[in-house]
């Protein structure tokens, strides 16, 4: 116990940088405008192509935000952020070849 | 003795042979961010399996606002099967509940940066305040989700019945109200993998909390810990993310 309050009166701490702190909640504010616009076209917009692509879109752009700036991918080193990023390729791959097979099974079942 | 030192100094060493960083992270969080890569496999897989399985059954095509659940005719409109709110029992608010569940979620990502950005600082009441934030968050989320799956599998009581005369409410694994069988399963299995995942993340931030308000990381010289408890529990907001998209949105 006496050894623990002896460390800690030893560790610095650094008062927070605000506009490190105003950065993170501008991202989650984004993030929520992002949401709340999401919302809107729910409601606003029919079922179409066009909708389900603006849908994938946005939450692609909510996806960047969040791996970029909370998981703070942005600043690492770049043979970092590519070895994450590069094998996001077979998910590509797998969504597209399983949704063509999907559209195949309805071909055949109706 | 100095021949042998200038030998050494002048080879050229790649900074991938060893006793070196070259990502300039440590092993640890290199190895989260790995790990996330195949969690992020697994859930995409599951994902896409939605989408695969969607597109086998066809969609309603009629107006949205004549919309009825026929489990054997067409695949349900999301926005029609989630539209319940606690304490406002009869009243049609399409995906309000998982609206509020998405801001639970972001909120609780967010402390949890915060509390990252504390641990920097070497400050640990501040580590110890955002911490139990994000708990708190992430206590909140999945006491919506066990209220959302507890709705989805008793029904609704001005639900429509299943067809030809029988009265199905609600949900199960081999039959549902709302659609297709394969619509239900996969309700249980994505957002329920999802909660499993939030689970496991409450349990690590509360162990991580732990560790912080017994000072462990004020005496190791760094919170990296907390950092690596906080890429998971991003991930675990990412996918939320994915998953509001594709299960409740399209």
């Amino acid at each position: 116990m006496t050894m623990a309050s002896e460390e800690s009166k030893t560790i610095q701490v650094t008062p927070p940088d605000k506009a490190k702190i105003r950065k993170i909640w501008m991202t989650a504010l984004f993030l929520g405008v992002v949401t709340a616009v999401e919302f809107v076209i729910a409601f606003t917009m029919g079922a179409s192509a066009f909708r389900t692509s603006l849908f994938v879109g946005l939450t692609l752009v909510k996806a960047f935000y969040i791996v970029s700036e909370f998981m703070h991918l942005k600043y690492e080193m770049k043979v970092l952020i590519w070895s994450i990023l590069i094998p996001t390729i077979f998910i590509v791959w797998l969504l597209l070849a399983l949704l063509i097979e999907g559209e195949a099974i309805f071909m055949v079942k109706f | 003795m100095s021949a042998t030192e200038s030998v050494i100094t002048t080879q050229k060493r790649s900074i991938w042979a060893g006793g070196m960083s070259p990502l300039k992270v440590t092993y640890g969080k290199l190895m989260m961010w790995f790990f996330l890569l195949s969690d992020a496999f697994t859930f995409s897989a599951l994902l896409i399996t939605y989408g695969l399985i969607r597109y086998s059954y066809p969609g309603y095509e009629g107006n949205p606002a004549d919309f009825v659940f026929a489990p054997d005719k067409w695949w349900p409109i999301p926005e029609k099967v989630f539209e319940a709110v606690p304490f406002l029992h009869g009243v049609s608010a399409p995906l309000v509940f998982v609206g509020i569940m998405t801001f639970i979620l972001i909120m609780s990502s967010v402390t949890m940066v915060l509390a990252v950005e504390a641990g920097h600082r070497m400050d640990r009441a501040a580590v110890e305040k955002w911490m139990l934030w994000t708990v708190l968050g992430g206590i909140a989320f999945l006491s919506c989700q066990a209220w959302e799956w507890s709705h989805f599998i008793h029904g609704t009581h001005e639900g429509p019945m299943v067809a030809e005369g029988t009265t199905f409410f609600g949900a199960n694994l081999l039959q549902n109200q709302y659609g297709p069988p394969p619509f239900a399963d996969l309700f249980f299995f994505i957002t329920g993998f999802h909660g499993t995942h939030v689970l496991s993340g409450v349990i690590l931030n509360i162990i991580i909390f732990y560790n912080v308000v017994v000072g462990l990381y004020d005496k190791r010289g760094h919170y990296e810990m907390v950092e690596k408890v906080g890429l998971y529990w991003h991930f675990v907001d990412l996918v939320w993310v994915f998953v509001f998209t594709f299960y409740y949105l399209i």
